[in-house]
């Protein structure tokens, strides 16, 4: 399904924008292992300090890396969720994920007070905060899948993953009531963070960031045929249903990954294909990798701010990516009711 | 065969003596904490100065005030702790923070207490892990005879009436089972909520309207507030001013599990003493 006229040639719009990507991804994840609480230092790149090299190599390394990843997952997801629903509003935490991986943290942090200490070191406790949230995320798009029977009609797979969020969230909000130690966890998940990425993390989302993308990729002309709408695609001899069931995996471990490790960051999933838009126009090969590239760029950048802006305290980056996020979706909704 | 022996013999010597450095290991000098009620409890048990920074929170003693502040539990920040390079950190059980800490190779201990006996549990491993054992049945004794102490300074006409403490305003009640329950039970006082509902429940506001307990409590924000909630001018608590609130200051002890609950303890019973007759 990929021929090579998905690659945009040397000169052009596209090229231009992957190299700027690219050049924003270098330059802020270099920045990332300079920034530390107490201002900037280009002294922990090459001092021998032993500290220092830990600090290095064990926190901004794979703290850096894993924003990239991070972010190039939820950019990725985005464009995928608004190709697949024709839809640029979509966002990658519509069909579940979000509340089935914020349930999931919470029934992790519970177990011990509702259940006793057995369960807790049971296999809930074995799963930790960041399986409970994979988990949790799979099962939720599981369940909309199951709502919807299959991903046969797009309204009706967007109807059950809003059904689907409604209800996981009261079940949360009603365990986090019978467990209010849960609520702290929940709310610190809620708001996304950056700061625990190890090479654990690191080696976990470039897995399913190697997974998922280039499925993606290979996919990228079902998206491009569904734009002409689900008859033309259907005319084309496309499976929709079962192609758009491969597309809603995709989507789901691609952002079940993210979430798992960085929490609910919100808008970046959102705003990436639209940021890429505006600057180049392409193919949904194009726009997938492109809104990956930008989602890495994005969250490193949101992630360098929120590390210096109050230093030597640090934002929650979900809290900075929601408010530029929102302003930005803001704006583009003012330009188009304008022109 | 015998240099095999001797051989081995030496090596288990050296392994024992490695050992036994391990066990006599120096009590930790560096200490992060990250739970008010831990910071609180480090420096109750006379180990103030070991303290290097503490999460957001912690406020008291004053002197903590002046240490670095590393975030909170749910938002420690990891870089700035390995940089300080402690000995121990302490914190609460199941925060992501903890697992990360422990990752880089920092010894991480988590302490968690929900009743009178667990914060005395508490305090005891706490003080072993500082090498003080000595210093732990001391300071529950101190926190014994200020419960006592508040409790013979109840008014008689007080003790056996019906209290409502509240936790939040959403309204959460602070159960008989919990620490401030189990404090306010010392003193003689009822709680309205049953110790079935567990320690910290979610009520409904009618609920304490049907009580009607004979004295309610909560932070002074809350309580000034309480009037205007639906129906609630009606408590006959309220219209009597048979209400004790605490300011920012006299609350934390109330809601910390630490060494400050017999303080907690002789500021119910002083405020009782200032109330009219039920």
């Amino acid at each position: 399904m990929t021929t090579s006229s998905q690659i945009p040639p040397p000169g052009s719009v596209p090229r231009r924008l992957g190299w700027t990507l690219a050049l924003v991804i270098g330059l802020a994840a270099l920045a990332g292992l300079c920034a530390g609480p107490d201002g900037w230092s280009l002294g922990v790149l090459t001092g021998p300090d032993s500290d220092q090299a830990l600090i290095l190599h064990d926190i901004r390394l794979p703290r850096a890396l894993g924003t990239a990843l991070a972010g190039a997952l939820f950019g990725l997801s985005g464009a995928l969720a608004q190709g697949l629903f024709r839809n640029p509003l979509a966002d990658p935490f519509l069909l579940g994920s979000a509340s089935g991986a914020s349930l999931g943290v919470v029934m992790v942090l519970a177990a011990p007070p509702l259940l006793g200490p057995a369960a807790a070191a049971g296999w809930l406790g074995e799963l930790g905060l960041v399986g409970g949230a994979f988990v949790g995320a799979l099962a939720g798009v599981s369940l909309t899948l199951l709502l919807s029977r299959g991903a046969e009609h797009s309204t009706r797979l967007l109807l059950a993953g809003v059904v689907v969020g409604v209800v996981l969230g009261a079940v949360n909000d009603l365990i986090t009531l019978m467990a209010p130690d849960a609520l702290r966890g929940r709310q610190a998940f809620g708001l996304g963070s950056t700061s625990f990425f190890g090479w654990t993390s690191v080696a976990l989302l470039a897995l399913s960031l190697s997974l998922t993308l280039p499925l993606a990729w290979r996919f990228a002309r079902v998206l491009d045929a569904l734009s002409l709408g689900e008859d033309s695609a259907t005319s084309l001899g496309l499976d929709l249903p079962r192609l758009r069931a491969a597309l809603v995996g995709i989507l789901a471990l691609a952002t079940g990954a993210a979430v798992a490790q960085a929490g609910l960051i919100a808008f970046v999933g959102l705003v990436c294909p639209h940021l890429v838009r505006r600057f180049a126009h392409g193919a949904h090969g194009f726009v997938l990798l492109a809104s990956a590239g930008m989602g890495a760029a994005l969250l490193l950048v949101a992630d360098l701010a929120a590390r210096t802006l109050i230093a030597p305290q640090e934002l929650p980056v979900g809290v900075l990516t929601a408010v530029l996020g929102g302003f930005y979706l803001l704006g583009l909704m003012h330009r188009r009711g304008v022109s | 065969m015998t240099a095999w022996i001797q051989r081995i013999l030496v090596a288990g010597l050296l392994a024992l003596s490695g050992l036994s450095a391990v066990q006599a290991a120096e009590p930790p000098k560096r200490i992060v904490s990250l739970l008010p009620s831990l910071t609180e409890s480090v420096c109750a048990l006379g180990a103030c100065d070991r303290l290097i920074a503490t999460d957001r929170w912690s406020n008291w003693p004053r002197s903590v005030q002046a240490l670095p502040k590393v975030g909170g539990l749910d938002d420690a920040q990891v870089e700035r702790i390995v940089a300080l390079k402690p000995d121990l950190v302490l914190a609460a059980e199941s925060s992501r923070a903890v697992e990360r800490l422990r990752s880089l190779g920092l010894t991480v201990r988590t302490l968690e207490a929900r009743s009178h006996g667990e914060v005395r549990d508490a305090l005891q491993r706490l003080a072993a892990w500082l090498g003080r054992p000595d210093e732990a049945p001391r300071l529950w004794q101190h926190i014994e005879a200020d419960l006592n102490a508040a409790a013979a300074r109840v008014p008689a006409h007080w003790r056996g009436r019906t209290v409502y403490f509240e936790a939040d305003d959403a309204p959460y009640a602070a159960g008989p089972t919990s620490f401030i329950g189990e404090t306010l039970g010392r003193l003689g006082l009822r709680n309205v909520v049953s110790a079935a509902l567990g320690p910290f429940p979610k009520l409904n506001p009618e609920f304490i309207l049907r009580a009607q307990p004979d004295l309610v409590m909560a932070r002074t924000r809350a309580l000034s507030a309480m009037p205007r909630r639906p129906g609630w001018g009606r408590l006959e608590a309220l219209r009597r001013r048979h209400i004790c609130s605490f300011d920012e200051e006299r609350y934390d002890p109330m809601v910390r599990p630490g060494p400050r609950m017999g303080e907690a303890a002789l500021a119910v019973a002083d405020c009782l003493s200032t109330l009219g007759t039920p």
